[in-house]
């Protein structure tokens, strides 16, 4: 420490040496993360340093020859010249193509996307007019994705908010630890799907592989096929009718409604049977279950 | 986490060896360390294919004297040959280490086999009617062009890229894996397998032979010794789930099927592409779009999931 010798440090309080030290001695309130909004504002809807964009004002983006990085720079370099409608064009599987997009804007893709697709967005509504690989939608605040074709494995991991559509079938561990929101599956889905769900709700319209829904804490899940088998702590409970009437508006409202309507679905909930919803320590909760 | 990748044409030939060679330099993210192809020309009766390697790649810089050691290993290779009276029909130098011969022999050929490993540092990479194993250290551009597989016809191949994690960086530890007894068969593994050891040692009591430490090794003989044993590929496939433990997705070949298998936890990916006349697959859909750059529909199999297509 430049100036300050070694005989000064040991004489000062221990305040005072971590701050010749260059260390922060203040009192963290209890919230860690960036305040983005106001909470007394009537309407918190975007980001502050988000771009103004416009709904009418559209581009094309050729990714035939751009890597992933510079696809999505230019998506961004695109939103600061207001440009609200995007298509991506020939996007041939690329990985992880817009990512992070945190304000409005209508983004499509013609064509198949690769891993971590459109992750870790809070607000757009994105077009994939082709399938998408694993972990699609990870990590989503708000916004609607759809998927016109097939999703891999991990569609919607830890979601929170938002509605995750794939219009296909999707691979294993869908809706793994997601924490809310909506994911809405044409076809089937794998084995584990929502493992350690949270809250939010899913909903499939075909069969459902082993282990459904296996440890959840929370949520709803909804299936219209087949059930090979419910995971640990996952059990059946009523269709009611708030359900149903939930269930056609959302799946009315992606086209998707099956043709014998919403009466058959099974409604899987967390049998809350854990040791983590008691205070028995889980050796002590083997004995019981 | 490694790359793999599969395809085969149904009814007619093609230039797999090139499509190979895109599909796996597409993976090359998820395994730099070395490129593997197993490629199946059509089959000659009567003619076995053998590639083989005469030394380790890191062996070349070893400096001074080291072209001397090869060409006496290469010459002790041709004694042992001539000893079990195999017929040399064509041979080719593809590089200092590696060689292809085509044999005509009417003896016991797993004998042969293992007469010719016997012999210091030399490693059967394949020996087939159909088969033709290729890997290297580097890229698959790198390796394809090397070993001349832009210009490899046949009617299917499968394909790994390798991310060093359970063995060294060499060819011996480079996939695809081959074995005896069953000629034509060739694996590529995406995953780890936590009960190898204790399978290896089954398989080495029924006498098969292990060249490397990779756990993906024992794929292959496994599934070499359910065929030898009359077992179909579909059912060895299945059965495998079972028996092999920990998390894995493999492909198998023959000289005239291809398959796949997932373990129960789906935990490593394989996306598909089916028509009537070809089938694709890989680890990712980008290296299914090298080849196939047009929109098509693809799916992920589920876990325990088995296929095979006939080529």
């Amino acid at each position: 420490m430049a100036g300050v010798s070694d005989a000064e440090l040991k004489a000062m309080s221990q305040e005072d040496r971590a701050a010749a030290l260059g260390m922060t001695t203040e009192q963290l309130t209890g919230r860690t993360s960036m305040i983005e909004f106001n909470a007394d504002e009537e309407e918190r809807f975007t980001y502050p340093w988000a771009p103004d964009v416009f709904y009418n004002k559209r581009a094309d983006l050729d990714t035939t020859e751009l890597t992933t990085t510079e696809v999505n720079t230019r998506i961004r370099e695109l939103m600061n010249e207001g440009y609200g409608h995007i298509t991506v064009k020939d996007p041939r599987g690329k990985h992880s193509l817009g990512v992070g997009i945190l304000s409005r804007l209508t983004l499509e893709f013609e064509g198949s996307l690769g891993y971590f697709a459109v992750g870790l967005i809070d607000g757009p509504n994105v077009r994939i007019k082709g399938r998408v690989g694993w972990s699609c939608g990870e990590n989503m605040m708000s916004g609607t994705i759809v998927v016109e074709k097939n999703a891999g494995s991990t569609f919607g991991a830890a979601i929170r908010g938002g509605d995750l559509v794939c219009k296909g079938s999707v691979g294993s561990r869908t809706g793994i630890d997601m924490k809310g929101g909506t994911i809405l599956v044409g076809g089937d889905t794998g084995a584990l799907s929502g493992f350690m769900m949270q809250r939010g709700r899913m909903v499939v319209c075909g069969n459902a592989g082993k282990n459904l829904g296996d440890s959840m804490y929370d949520g709803t899940i909804f299936i219209g096929g087949e059930i090979q088998s419910c995971g640990v702590d996952a059990v059946e409970a009523e269709l009611t009718d708030l359900d149903k009437a939930w269930l056609t508006r959302k799946l009315g409202q992606y086209s998707m409604m099956p043709d014998q309507g919403v009466d058959h679905f099974t409604k899987i909930v967390a049998g809350k049977q854990l040791w983590n919803y008691d205070n028995l320590e889980p050796n002590e909760k083997k004995l019981i279950l | 986490m490694c790359g793999i990748a599969g395809l085969i044409h149904r009814g007619k030939r093609s230039s797999v060896g090139s499509e190979m060679t895109s599909m796996l330099q597409a993976l090359k993210h998820r395994g730099p360390d070395s490129t593997g192809f197993a490629v199946y020309g059509e089959p000659k009766p009567g003619d076995y294919i053998m590639r083989v390697k005469v030394a380790e790649r890191e062996f070349m810089d070893k400096g001074h004297g080291v072209q001397a050691i090869l060409d006496s290993r290469i010459e002790n290779l041709e004694s042992v040959l001539a000893l079990h009276k195999a017929e040399v029909r064509a041979k080719e130098t593809v590089t200092p280490y590696a060689l292809r011969y085509v044999l005509g022999h009417d003896g016991d050929t797993e004998d042969m086999a293992r007469h010719i490993e016997e012999l210091e540092g030399i490693e059967i990479l394949s020996m087939g009617n159909g088969l033709e194993l290729i890997k290297d250290l580097g890229d698959a551009a790198e390796v394809s062009e090397t070993y001349n597989l832009g210009t490899f016809d046949g009617t299917h191949a499968i394909g790994h890229t390798r991310m060093a994690t359970e063995s060294d960086v060499d060819i011996r530890s480079a996939h695809p894996y081959w074995a005896f007894p069953y000629n034509d068969v060739s694996v590529v593994h995406n995953g780890q397998i936590t009960n190898y050891w204790i399978k290896r040692r089954q398989m080495e009591h029924k006498g098969h032979r292990f060249m490397s430490n990779c756990d993906s090794e024992l794929l292959a003989v496994y599934t070499a010794d359910n065929l030898a044993n009359g077992i179909s590929l579909e059912d060895s496939l299945r059965q495998s789930i079972e028996d092999i433990d920990g998390v894995f997705t493999y492909l198998v070949a023959t000289k005239d099927q291809l398959g796949m298998a997932k373990d129960t936890m789906a935990a490593k990916p394989l996306v598909l592409y089916e028509s009537d006349d070809l089938i694709v697959m890989a680890s990712e859909e980008v290296a299914i779009r090298a080849i196939l750059p047009h929109e098509i529909d693809t799916t992920d199999p589920y876990d325990e999931e088995v296929r095979v297509w006939q080529a």
